[in-house]
């Protein structure tokens, strides 16, 4: 066996495979027909694999009706549009959220008759809400683009 | 002949992603009509369903168009679309087989090729023809998403080992490999549900 050459099964498999979708070159269909003629099991097997094949290739994708076609751009566009839609509601709530926080941390600071418990209290939920956002957008961010296995489908 | 009319679908292509990449959308568009009935029969063949397959390739064109700063239009587009395609294929089979909720396709996804109507006759041929695609269906929905891609580029999509290898970016000793192990899987059922 030459180097880079399959084993002897696989190569007998490949065969089978070429054949079947008539990818096989004529010197190695007679190596096949001289295997399956030496070897019964692999001549049943070639059968049910040549079996299959007719039945598979007499069946196709089902065609959906044209008007899918024509509907179809305005389906992607509409996803684009509300992408759009989407970056622009979530920009302008994290303004107006830092906004109303901003404003209720000063005048609840400015408050003297709120418990200092509770003061602290709020501004523990609010550094700690933080520090969550900041370490998530850090992962989708940078520790993402460095995983060396980000495009290994799961 | 048919090379310069490759060509120069290829320079029209180059030319309707960099405008693309502008943010033409009308370029986009463009690439979407030439593209989508290639990336909906895909996203049947490994989903096998209408509506998702429907969902998950406009979803792939918006991806693309999102991320289409990342893409050199000095190469084609639809094998790059694809790699977004099969992710978001595989991803939703995935989820599907964790929740377990998959109600049964409501139609056919598989149908008689049209080149076999000829011989198909009377009704009891079919009905056993109708028996076989829907035990074939059945097959092909529980084979490992791999060779589910392969088989159905092969089967389906007619595509030949090379170019099914170039765009999987994979050998075609591998291609033939998950060819094999499919075609026994199915053969197998098939064989066990006579």
């Amino acid at each position: 066996m030459n180097q880079g050459e399959p084993p002897r099964d696989e190569r007998t498999r490949r065969l089978m495979m070429a054949a079947l979708d008539g990818e096989i070159t004529a010197q190695d269909r007679t190596e096949l027909d001289r295997l399956l003629q030496a070897d019964a099991a692999l001549e049943t097997e070639w059968l049910q694999l040549a079996r299959l094949k007719e039945v598979t290739s007499d069946m196709a994708l089902r065609r959906p009706s044209e008007e899918v076609w024509d509907r179809y751009w305005g389906g992607v566009y509409r996803r684009l549009e509300r992408g759009v839609g989407w970056i622009l509601a979530s920009l302008g709530a994290v303004v107006l959220i830092s906004y109303g926080l901003w404003t209720g941390i000063k005048s609840m600071f400015g408050d003297p008759e709120l418990p200092m418990f509770i003061k602290v209290a709020i501004l523990a939920v609010i550094v700690g809400v933080v520090i969550l956002l900041i370490s998530v957008i850090r992962e989708k961010l940078f520790t993402r683009q460095a995983d060396p296995y980000k495009d290994v489908v799961r | 002949m048919e090379v310069a009319l490759a060509a120069d679908q290829f320079t029209g292509e180059h030319q309707l992603v960099q405008s693309a990449q502008r943010g033409d959308a009308h370029a986009f568009g463009e690439l979407v009509a030439r593209y989508m009935r290639r990336a909906y029969f895909a996203a049947l063949g490994l989903v096998g369903s209408h509506d998702d397959a429907l969902d998950l390739s406009q979803e792939a064109f918006a991806r693309a168009f999102n991320a289409r700063q990342r893409l050199d239009p000095e190469r084609p587009f639809y094998p790059w679309l694809y790699q977004i395609l099969r992710r978001l294929c595989f991803n939703f089979l995935r989820d599907r087989r964790t929740r377990r909720t998959r109600l049964e396709a409501a139609t056919p996804w598989l149908v008689e090729d049209i080149r076999d109507r000829a011989r198909a006759g009377d009704p009891a041929r079919l009905a056993e023809r109708a028996d076989l695609r829907g035990r074939l269906e059945r097959a092909i929905d529980v084979l490992p998403e791999r060779e589910r891609e392969v088989l159905v580029l092969r089967e389906f999509e007619e595509l030949r080992y090379r170019e099914i290898a170039e765009l999987l970016g994979i050998p075609i000793g591998t291609v033939m490999s998950r060819l094999y192990s499919a075609r026994k899987s199915l053969a197998a059922a098939l064989g066990e549900d006579r």
